[in-house]
């Protein structure tokens, strides 16, 4: 695929028969053979995915907190050294600019992972937020590896011989060498994701996979996240709607009155629309699909099948009333049931290395 | 998975029509070419029974995990039964296209239908 950038591990996608796709300029891998067995493996045992595509920005300076407080709907004083929280990057009218992952290393020194869509759109934003402001964003351009499911803490030790990582709390982060270690994910089950250099990155996912971690593609990363509800931007979010309107409230800190940050006076409105889960078994649920609601008309904004439950799910944007549905696919009206996401939860275990 | 009968015809779409025999009736199901681009097929909806029919007109169709693929009627007919197992197990159609994966039956004449395909004509559209 001519034009495509391609990451560090693109040698072992093709080694292994990978189906490669083009997403957001990248050449990456869709499956390396069944979607629906990555899935199970990764909610079994554990699964490791090249999300290289995303990029690690670093915000550097005396002014780094300061900045991130009035850039991020999410408030960054919240955090310790070596943690971490998911938030939104708005705009002016409340619409989302990005969703993200902000981690503090010190209180002037973070880092953020954010989409590979919008990696370009994002840096232009956050120069012009910070404008004479004394920060230094940069643009890593790091490999990052997702190592994800119950499995992932058991693997990730006899790799890395480190006992700091069974500790590592969800959200929090270390760093091994190069490597930058959070407890992190994208599938609702544990996991990790690993930032590094791209020769660590191969040498990584070697070990990982030598140790029984299955490489997944993209394809179960949006079956996975999809049961856990957890957003997509370009689908589930977009600069045209807020947080509010995506189920993301809880992403928007409001406990410091004095804080002023980017598209709080929108978010002070209260807004038309609402995010729902969905599921039906008489079809399957894909992105612009309609919604027939008891109050008005909507729209799937992510959906599809689920491994797990066999069944179609999905997330809709509906009118904030909305008690009872049914979708409009090919012609016929299909009843859903509204359920609040996760469509799924794990059980209840210790994931400690004990 | 075995190969279809050579009295098999194809439709540029991607099914396969194969005369019984026994009943006259027409089978029909989608290729292996067709299922392999599909990927995992996870979802069939499929024709109301005691139907007459079009060429042309959508039959169904087959969702996989990543897309939908709606399903085409060969010839003019009624639709006269539907393969039930697929319901429970749409991935037959991945693992036995030609068999046990197969789609509906129906009444019609194949007779004088030149927009069907040989099997060499087939190969020949998907380029194997």
């Amino acid at each position: 695929m001519p034009g495509l950038k391609k990451t560090a591990l693109h040698h072992r996608h093709l080694e292994l028969n990978a189906k490669m796709i083009a997403f957001a300029g990248w050449a990456l891998p869709l499956h390396y053979g069944s979607v629906i067995q990555e899935h199970k493996t990764v909610r079994a045992a554990v699964g490791v995915f090249d999300v290289s595509h995303m990029a690690c920005l670093t915000i550097e300076g005396k002014h780094a907190r300061a900045f991130l407080r009035r850039l991020l709907a999410g408030d960054v004083k919240r955090l310790a050294d070596q943690r971490g929280m998911y938030t939104c990057m708005l705009n002016d009218r409340g619409g989302v600019i990005d969703d993200l992952i902000v981690y503090r290393q010190t209180p002037e020194r973070y880092w953020m992972i954010v989409n590979a869509a919008t990696t370009q759109k994002d840096l232009a934003w956050m120069r012009s937020v910070a404008s004479k402001q004394e920060v230094r964003i940069t643009h890593t351009g790091a490999a990052i590896l997702a190592l994800q499911g119950p499995k992932a803490a058991v693997t990730l030790q006899a790799v890395l011989q480190a006992d700091v990582l069974k500790d590592l709390p969800r959200f929090g982060f270390t760093q091994i060498n190069t490597t930058r270690i959070a407890r992190t994910g994208y599938t609702g089950e544990d996991g990790y994701e690993l930032v590094t250099d791209p020769p660590t990155a191969i040498q990584l996912w070697d070990r990982l996979t030598a140790h029984g971690a299955r490489p997944c593609g993209l394809g179960s990363r949006d079956t996975l996240r999809l049961e856990y509800g957890l957003c997509l931007y370009g689908q589930d979010l977009d600069e045209q709607h807020t947080p509010l309107e995506s189920a993301l409230s809880w992403t928007v800190h409001w406990e410091d009155e004095t804080r002023s940050f980017i598209g709080k006076e929108a978010l002070a409105h209260q807004t038309s629309h609402k995010m729902i889960g969905l599921s039906t078994q008489h079809a399957i649920m894909r992105p612009g699909v309609k919604v027939v609601g008891d109050v008005g008309e909507g729209e799937v904004t992510s959906g599809g099948f689920s491994p797990s439950l066999g069944l179609s799910i999905g997330l809709a944007r509906v009118p904030r009333a909305t008690k009872s549905c049914a979708l409009a696919i090919r012609g016929k009206l299909h009843p859903a049931a509204i359920v609040k996401p996760p469509f799924i939860r794990r059980p209840k275990q210790d994931h400690a290395l004990k | 998975m075995s190969k279809p009968l050579k009295d098999t015809k194809y439709t540029e779409t991607h099914e396969w029509i194969l005369p019984d025999t026994d009943t006259g009736e027409l089978i029909i199901g989608i290729t292996q070419h067709a299922q392999e681009q599909l990927g995992e097929i996870v979802f069939v909806e499929l024709p109301q029974i005691l139907t007459k029919v079009s060429t042309g007109d959508t039959a169904g169709v087959i969702e996989s995990v990543k897309a939908a693929s709606d399903i085409y009627v060969p010839i003019n007919g009624e639709i006269m039964s539907v393969n039930e197992d697929l319901a429970d197990n749409p991935s037959l159609i991945n693992d036995s296209p030609y068999e046990d994966g197969w789609l509906f039956r129906m009444r019609g004449d194949l007779k004088g239908a030149k927009h069907l395909l040989t099997a060499k004509q087939y190969d020949e559209l998907i380029g194997s």
